[in-house]
């Protein structure tokens, strides 16, 4: 252990004595000279050493899983560390060296002599050619097009012009309706007040994740119904199913505001936590309130023999955010 | 010992020098270095807090690559996390709820990364400010400002991309709100998604290995790259200084030197961030992905929020109205287009141009080594408060949500508000600055004019009884 101790006294002498090794006169210095400051010497390295105490705290802390709030401890640790480093650094910097401050002329605005040679070298370098502009024609078409050539293997990422894949979804005719779990929905399922996403019947999982995929379905009174006349019967005695999807940034409907909601906003609502686009399900989904630029898309519903729901289509319209395309074609039917 | 120089004679600092010099030729360019001046300021040190934000996101990030999986198949959790237990979920997610979980440190890690992400784009928009407010991007540094610019831009992209990595459902939902801005883009916006994500939203298996190596590779590179030239460019024409004493000119600067004054500075201003991070990462949770569970396209959670960066962007998809701008069936613009595409690109078009605009209204040619304050130049300090109070004012709105579940404020009149306010605060603010600018500019002189009205009568004293 002394050998330690002696070893670090002998450090610290060595370095606390470096300056005085090669004693100089004061006017042959770059550096101008300050008289030492012992005090703050000793600060900046007791917190090199506590740094050094952290590093080693943050191996042990590391190294025992039992430790509770191990996260925790690591980074204070690390932090503490990194800290240490940095005050011992900066007490160098205010107390421990000199803080020259110095002028020195900004550099020169211009070249002008450069600038002109350069410009001779470059214009006298293509004196021997006689057809100067085809010369730069034909130098711009090997480059344009051998970028172009470059870029092209890039349209390999995915299909660039078919959007007929925007308009695809998994709804056809006579499918019924499934909750999460794959249990299909009856209509009696349907409480109002409340709300159900649904899927088409046995799709596998990853084809869920398709925008055209999952539907929202509420109950509401049919009496409050207002389809216009294109949308009639799209419901199935009060029940409504749209697209899950938001026809504005696409995320998912999943507010539903029942009409408990008094007294300013009276009127069911689906609702979007995006960006709050709400649309109303008792008229075919038209925007009520937010960004949206599009209804929501409706999908008609029907109860077969045994209660279950089915649907008697696809929507009426494009599932998802819009794009150029969003109103010119409608899903097949 | 013929031919080896005396070691014990040649102390090791010279003989290192020494080494260098002879192989590679530096010794001039390395005392330029070591003598190269930094103008006191604090806030020179924005910039400064940026870089050392990256490097600790390289350092940072670096390790979390080699546990993290790109890859969006569904896979069943069995990890020691109880209630994600037999969730579906894609490997991504699985990989960092892992991170978080069961590799030792991974939390610590992360959390520091998403941290110091955030940190970075703050540094970033203050270093902004600063060298927007005192024109300090005039000639000859509006290169090094469109780099900066640039690199602001790609920082913002390189983090969204690193946030929906995760593949959470926050993430997830940040992510299709991004497709969707894409497929708002007049005339390709359709065509270029679809390419981009190998068919339309959620798109193929491909899509994650290609965010991951843009997230990881491609855009820490093209910062890499932009950062270098940007220093490089601060290098060759030095840095700019605040006009404070009399040896301060357009034509001389005065600062510290490199060595041995401003390196313990800066070094010790690397560890002070590093450290502070590393103590944000340990101490205070950032994202606890875990709690919000994987992403599906058909789930979402109320009171979202983005990352503080991406605030503004929200709060201007939040306030256009509903409309997508139609022409005989053709949609020409869909509505996430003016928020979410128009608005930045506005904001950005704006810095780019700056230099430029303003030097056509002033028709001023000239080199400026020196910086205004922001009173020296009202104008400037209006129009630029304008745009940020604007930019904040979109931010804002975008937690309209928050305020009504917290203050039961009605969302629908807080968005109505704000749909006016952002027009009107702004000009009110700008009004405002510049009438304050031009009472400082005023108050200055006649302090000025007492001051040298003194010494004149002074002056005079002193002659009188010399006479």
């Amino acid at each position: 252990m002394s050998k330690v101790r002696d070893s670090i006294v002998a450090g610290l002498v060595l370095l606390a004595g470096r300056g005085r090794r090669k004693p100089r006169k004061d006017a042959l210095r770059t550096v101008p000279k300050l008289d030492p400051n012992p005090g703050a010497e000793t600060w900046a390295i007791l917190l090199f050493f506590f740094a050094a105490l952290c590093a080693v705290a943050f191996i042990v802390v590391y190294a025992i899983d039992s430790l509770p709030r191990h996260t925790q401890l690591l980074g204070l640790s690390l932090g503490l560390c990194l800290l240490s480093i940095a005050a011992a650094l900066i007490i160098t910097a205010h107390k421990l060296i000199v803080t020259e401050e110095l002028v020195e002329p900004y550099s020169p605005e211009e070249h002008p002599n450069e600038q002109e040679l350069i410009a001779q070298v470059v214009e006298e370098s293509g004196d021997r050619l006689t057809r100067k502009r085809l010369f730069k024609l034909g130098i711009a078409a090997a480059g344009g097009t051998l970028g172009l050539a470059a870029i092209t293997p890039a349209l390999s990422f995915g299909p660039f012009l078919e959007t007929r894949y925007f308009l695809g979804t998994p709804w056809r005719k006579g499918r019924r309706l499934v909750d999460d779990k794959g249990k299909p929905y009856k209509a009696t399922d349907i409480e109002a007040d409340n709300f159900y996403t649904a899927f088409p019947e046995r799709i596998p999982d990853q084809d869920k994740e398709e925008l055209g995929a999952a539907l929202v379905l509420v109950r509401l009174p049919v009496d409050s119904l207002r389809l216009p006349p294109e949308l009639k019967g799209y419901d199935a005695g009060g029940i409504v199913a749209y697209s899950k999807i938001c026809t504005h940034a696409g995320c998912a409907i999943s507010l539903y505001r029942a009409p408990l909601f008094q007294p300013d906003e009276p009127r069911p609502a689906l609702v979007c936590p995006c960006h709050y686009s709400t649309f109303n399900p008792a008229d075919g989904g038209s925007v009520m309130f937010g960004p949206a630029g599009r209804k929501l898309p409706m999908l008609p519903l029907s109860v077969d023999a045994k209660g279950f729901l089915r649907a008697k289509g696809n929507f009426d319209g494009e599932v998802g955010p819009s794009w150029w395309g969003s109103r010119i074609w409608k899903p097949n039917p | 010992m013929v031919g080896i120089p005396d070691l014990e004679a040649e102390p090791v600092i010279r003989r290192t020098v020494r080494f260098l010099d002879e192989r590679t030729a530096t010794a001039p360019l390395l005392r330029k270095t070591l003598r190269y001046l930094f103008p006191d300021h604090w806030s020179f040190l924005l910039g400064e807090v940026a870089l050392y934000a990256f490097m600790v996101l390289v350092a940072t990030g670096t390790y979390l690559t080699f546990f993290f999986v790109d890859s969006t198949k569904q896979v069943v959790y069995h990890g020691p996390y109880a209630p994600l237990r037999d969730q579906h979920m894609s490997e991504a997610y699985q990989s960092v709820v892992n991170i978080s979980t069961t590799v030792k440190a991974g939390l610590l890690i992360r959390q520091t990364h998403h941290w110091a992400a955030n940190i970075f784009l703050a540094a970033i928009v203050l270093h902004l400010f600063r060298v927007f407010f005192s024109g300090a991007y005039r000639k000859p540094r509006e290169l090094t400002y469109i780099l900066g610019v640039t690199m602001l831009m790609l920082s913002l992209l390189e983090a969204y991309m690193g946030y929906s990595l995760v593949d959470d459902l926050l993430s997830g939902m940040g992510l299709v709100i991004g497709y969707s801005v894409g497929l708002s883009l007049p005339f390709v916006g359709g065509n270029l998604m679809e390419w981009l994500f190998h068919g339309p939203y959620p798109g193929q298996a491909s899509l994650w290995p290609r965010m991951y190596i843009a997230h990881v590779l491609i855009f820490p590179i093209l910062i890499g790259m932009l950062l270098g030239g940007h220093l490089l460019l601060v290098a060759m024409k030095h840095h700019t200084q605040f006009k404070k004493k009399r040896s301060q000119s357009e034509n001389a600067i005065l600062g510290v030197p490199a060595f041995p004054g401003q390196a313990p500075r800066s070094l010790g201003l690397l560890f002070g961030t590093a450290g502070i991070l590393f103590l944000l990462g340990g101490l205070v949770q950032i994202n606890p992905i875990w709690l919000w569970g994987p992403y599906h396209t058909y789930s979402s959670t109320n009171g979202a929020q983005p990352d503080w960066y991406l605030g503004w962007l929200i709060g201007g998809l939040r306030l256009v109205p509903s409309f997508d701008l139609v022409i005989d069936g053709y949609t020409l613009v869909p509505n996430p287009f003016w928020g979410g595409a128009a608005f930045p690109l506005l904001v950005f078009g704006f810095l780019y141009f700056w230099p430029w605009i303003e030097r056509r209204l002033t028709g001023d040619q000239s080199f400026h080594n020196v910086l205004e304050r922001p009173r020296d130049n009202p104008r400037r300090t209006a129009i630029g408060l304008w745009v940020v109070s604007w930019v904040f004012l979109v931010f804002v709105a975008g937690a309209s949500d928050r305020v009504n579940v917290m203050f039961d404020l009605s969302y629908t009149s807080q968005i109505w508000f704000y749909r006016v306010f952002i027009w009107v605060g702004p000009t009110i603010i700008a009004f405002v600055a510049y009438r304050v600018c031009k009472e400082l500019q005023a108050s200055e002189k006649t302090k000025h004019e007492q001051h040298k009205a003194e010494a004149r009568a002074r002056l005079a004293a002193i002659q009188r009884t010399e006479a």
